[in-house]
């Protein structure tokens, strides 16, 4: 039975449906037709400003690979719905194309709403509302002009701060007595008022827009306040609230809410059985919703009734809103109005931290009701979840920043702690006693529980530890410090051995976690040969013989080819090395080529022959930096913008045997079409006509990730010092085998927290990493050649003490496709210990 | 019991392994930092490679241990017990020193 379902409106809202039905349709009834108004299908709305912050079109996406290419969804974006034949049960587009459909789904949105202002349509007037409108705003704006926002609630701050990110000396005008009038109370705007002031912006409150002028040329010259005030601008941003688009409603004999919307019931449906509203369009019960939560519960429900799975009603929704508006945080929850009857506010006020809280309590002072926060939203984690309950504590302890706030032991069980998710403290505590998840990564992957905004990580945190759950930081039994703390105690003590360490500051003899462990610390702050001495007793296997072992107790060797870039003299005797001493060659995936099966005693002989060719080691074998992949750049490539080659080849060359706690891959593209898929790497560089986007924290491995963006436009300069930074920073502060994604995850704010570090110098030490990485740098020398130099070292490299020529007996080969490959070996299956990886 | 020499005692570095042919079967050396000596099957039991004397020696709960390089299991170097899953084991050899040289002890 195949049913087709169009569903029109390709937001977030009409996206989140498309994914639901796909994953609940495992029998694939469906096939999906999305019409979608806007060139850029779905797309991050929430996240609309960062776009003028550096995010692009692509980061902001919705529409996984795994949906762009389903091949029972089928997207049309620019495609504008004329109208809905309720008899045939068919849609019919502007262009004139019809599709009939088995259920429609009308996500339509809303659209910005223009006061009619005098002048509200002349040339210089924006809304902000779409990524057009941002394309608009951004070629429009001129640093250091004035920029008016008619607006001061949420979407006007949001608008003012892009206006403020572009550069432009910026006006918010609000007809209300104070800012965001819908969410904060008087004391809260006052404050908020004080706080956007200090940061540069002028706030006309308690004020109406009268007149928009034009200039002689007809665009817009100024404007006139109702108080008289006249502002001299050019470019005017409505962001004064939305209005559901439900135009589609009345002609089709759909009703409409007494507010506008399109007239549904609890469980989203139209009076037309086939047809259903959900999102910002949709009157619920003749109530319409201007956030995206309650849209995606909406999504979900018609998703489950569409798939006959349930009837379950689309259950209300939390309005709570946390926000960081230009830096400042704002919090609203529950009853933030105190339209309870009988509701008592306690509020505390700190004029001077720039700080205001108040909390809404039933008329027994017992129960929570809502709040207000602002300047300081910390509480709200916990506060939120508590709204409906008992008050675990005296208002004031909550209150005041001496007081021990609320623990998340005084919350009920059912209370909502991720309101994103729709987790409980029940579903958390759940697949913690049960050990499911032993950390805040595992609660995250078992719950999806703090994937979304993040607010409710810290409050994960104290539920490990109420369920007894005690996050160690301890290395191993041998070591009490984290990874990070060891770096420190080396880097300001001065230790250069491993017994030292472990007899000053741990205890035991050490294991195979803590001395490699150890060794990549002594090693990242320049310690000699990485085989020198006991260093030689701490390595992993892979370093102990700079060279990658392989399952039969052979070893694979990768000569550097930086950037992919070889000379034929080379790949010839890469050709003749490997036919000598009989090895399998295979090109890996990081461009260079592998020779596989060497035994031991063979390796300083096959070093010997790739040195003299001008080879030197690749660290393959170590924690370590792989390879920066290119593609070829604007030397040969009709599409390029930059010389990635060259590129690609300076930072390889600069980074190579930078050791870290895991291993570091790189790329380089020459344009966005990306040949390098630079974005999957721990550090990946995208040339752009103005010069190189710089991305971080890419992987693949267990979990893949994509990098993101981290900086933009930067010349050749600024990428090195950029990137010098981040891999230091890296280096000096994840955990063990910690990648660099689940590393940015670790912090409180992510990525954000690493581009302060990184970029804004927050911390002050950005000197200091890049001169610790012209100091690796200079310091620079090949392994290989170290081993080749040292009689002693050259020594070890034998299969037996006391027959350094007689081969290793349990090593045989067998033939396939022309090379040799391992016999197999009769042995019942190990459990297989893979390494684990260090998630945030 | 027949005691075999196999090499000079500097020949085996303090928390470092090396591999011998003793009798035609490798066997992989280790001397602690506490100077005691051991002797194991240079055999990893679970991969059937030559591998044992190259792993990272150490200790677990104050026990000698080696973890082999291969898939990471960490053997006891006194009884050649895998700590990790105990019902497999590596054999191990009488080992001592005598003369500045190493010997095994064989039947």
């Amino acid at each position: 039975m195949n049913r087709t379902l169009v569903i029109i409106g390709h937001g977030m809202v009409g996206h989140r449906l498309i994914e639901d039905v796909r994953t609940r349709d495992e029998a694939g009834t469906w096939h999906i037709v999305v019409l979608g108004e806007e060139t850029h299908p779905a797309y991050d709305r929430v996240g609309l400003s960062s776009y003028l912050d550096g995010k692009t079109a692509e980061d902001l996406g919705l529409v996984t690979h795994e949906v762009a290419t389903d091949p029972r969804v089928e997207l049309r974006t620019g495609t504008t719905v004329a109208g809905i034949d309720r008899h045939h049960r068919r849609v019919t587009t502007t262009d004139g194309t019809t599709i009939d459909y088995d259920a429609l789904v009308l996500a339509t949105g809303s659209r910005p709403f223009v006061p009619p202002v005098p002048g509200h349509e002349l040339p210089g007037c924006h809304v902000y509302r779409t990524l057009d409108d941002l394309d608009a705003i951004r070629a429009a704006a001129t640093p250091g002009r004035t920029g008016v926002v008619v607006g001061g609630g949420l979407l006007g701050l949001e608008a003012a701060g892009a206006l403020q990110t572009l550069g432009m000396d910026t006006h918010i005008v609000e007809m209300a007595p104070r800012l965001m009038p819908v969410q904060v109370d008087e004391g809260g705007g006052h404050i908020l008022g004080r706080l956007i002031g200090d940061l540069g912006l002028h706030v006309h409150t308690g004020t109406a827009t009268e007149t928009i002028h034009a200039g002689e040329h007809g665009h817009v010259e100024a404007v006139t306040l109702t108080d008289g005030i006249v502002l001299d601008t050019d470019t005017v941003v409505f962001s004064a609230g939305i209005r559901p688009r439900d135009d589609l409603a009345e002609p089709a004999g759909l009703g409409r809410g007494p507010r506008g919307g399109i007239l549904v019931d609890e469980y989203c449906r139209t009076g037309d059985e086939h047809i259903w509203a959900i999102g910002e369009c949709a009157a619920v019960d003749g109530h319409c919703y201007g956030l995206v939560a309650p849209g995606y519960s909406m999504a979900t429900a018609v998703a489950e009734q569409l798939l006959e799975n349930s009837d379950t009603p689309f259950g209300g929704a939390d309005t709570a809103t946390k926000l960081k508006l230009l830096g400042v945080d704002v919090a609203s929850f529950g009853d933030a109005h105190a339209g309870t009857e009988g509701a008592l506010e306690v509020v505390y006020a700190n004029n001077a931290a720039g700080n205001y809280t108040k909390l809404v309590l039933s008329d027994d002072a017992r129960t929570l009701l809502g709040g207000v926060l602002v300047g300081d939203a910390t509480a709200y984690a916990t506060l939120r979840p508590l709204v409906g309950h008992e008050l675990p504590a005296a208002p004031e302890q909550l209150l005041l920043p001496e007081g021990d706030g609320v623990g998340t032991g005084a919350l009920p069980d059912e209370a909502t702690v991720c309101s994103c998710n729709n987790v409980s403290k029940a579903d958390i505590t759940e697949v913690v006693t049960t050990q499911q998840a032993g950390d805040v990564a595992g609660i995250k992957a078992c719950t999806k529980a703090g994937t979304s905004c993040g607010s409710c990580v810290p409050m994960l945190k104290n539920l490990l530890g109420e369920c007894g759950v005690q996050v160690s930081k301890a290395l191993c039994e041998h070591f009490a410090q984290s990874r990070a703390e060891l770096f420190e105690i080396v880097q300001v003590t001065g230790i250069t051995s491993f017994s030292e360490l472990i007899d000053r500051h741990g205890n035991g003899r050490g294991c195979d976690i803590c001395k490699p462990a150890v060794a990549s610390i002594l090693a990242s702050l320049g310690s000699p040969h990485i085989l020198d001495d006991e260093q030689a007793g701490l390595q992993d296997t892979n370093d102990r013989f700079l060279a990658n072992m392989q399952r039969n107790g052979t070893y694979s060797v990768v000569p550097r080819v930086p950037g992919g870039e070889i000379t034929p003299d080379k790949l010839i005797t890469l050709g003749k090395v490997a036919g000598e001493f009989g090895l399998y060659t295979k090109i890996t995936g990081g461009q260079r080529i592998d020779l596989f099966g060497a035994r031991v005693e063979h390796l300083p002989e096959i070093w010997r022959r790739l040195a003299e060719a001008g080879f030197e080691s690749g660290h393959a074998y170590g924690k370590a930096l792989r390879t920066v992949k290119s593609c070829v750049g604007t030397d040969w490539c009709r599409y390029g913008v930059q010389d990635s080659v060259t590129m690609a080849i300076r930072l390889e060359l600069r980074y190579r045997g930078l050791r870290a706690p895991h291993k570091i891959k790189a790329g380089v593209s020459g344009c966005a079409r990306e040949c390098a898929e630079a974005r999957s790497k721990d550090f990946g560089v995208i040339a752009t006509e103005q010069g190189w986007n710089l991305y971080v924290g890419g992987n693949g491995g267990f979990n893949p990730r994509h990098a993101e963006l981290l900086a933009t436009d930067l010349t050749d300069e600024e990428l090195v010092r950029l990137i010098d930074r981040f891999l230091m920073f890296y280096v000096r502060t994840a955990d063990r085998l910690q990648r660099t994604a689940a590393w940015i995850e670790s912090f409180d704010d992510g990525l954000e927290h690493v581009r302060e570090v990184v970029v804004d110098d927050s911390l002050g030490i950005a000197e200091e990493l890049a001169e610790a990485m012209d100091r690796h740098t200079r310091n620079y020398t090949d392994e290989w050649s170290g081993v080749l130099e040292d009689p002693e070292k050259l020594s070890r490299f034998v299969s037996f003490v006391n027959a350094p020529g007689a081969p290793d007996p349990t090593i045989e080969f067998t033939e396939q496709r022309g090379q040799i490959r391992p016999a197999p070996v009769e042995l019942p299956l190990p459990n297989v210990r893979a390494e684990q990886e260090v998630s945030a | 019991m027949k005691w075999v020499p196999v090499c000079d005692r500097e020949a085996v570095p303090p928390e470092y392994g090396v591999a011998a042919l003793v009798d035609g079967r490798a066997v992989a050396l280790f001397r602690t930092a506490e100077d005691e000596l051991f002797a194991v099957d240079n055999v990893d039991p679970f991969t059937g490679a030559g591998v044992i004397s190259r792993g990272i020696v150490g200790d677990r709960d104050g026990e000698p241990t080696v973890a082999s390089p291969l898939l990471k299991h960490v053997f006891s170097l006194r009884s050649g017990v895998c700590l990790d899953e105990p019902s497999t084991q590596l054999p191990t050899f009488p080992i001592r020193h005598r003369q500045g040289s190493v010997e095994i002890g064989l039947g």
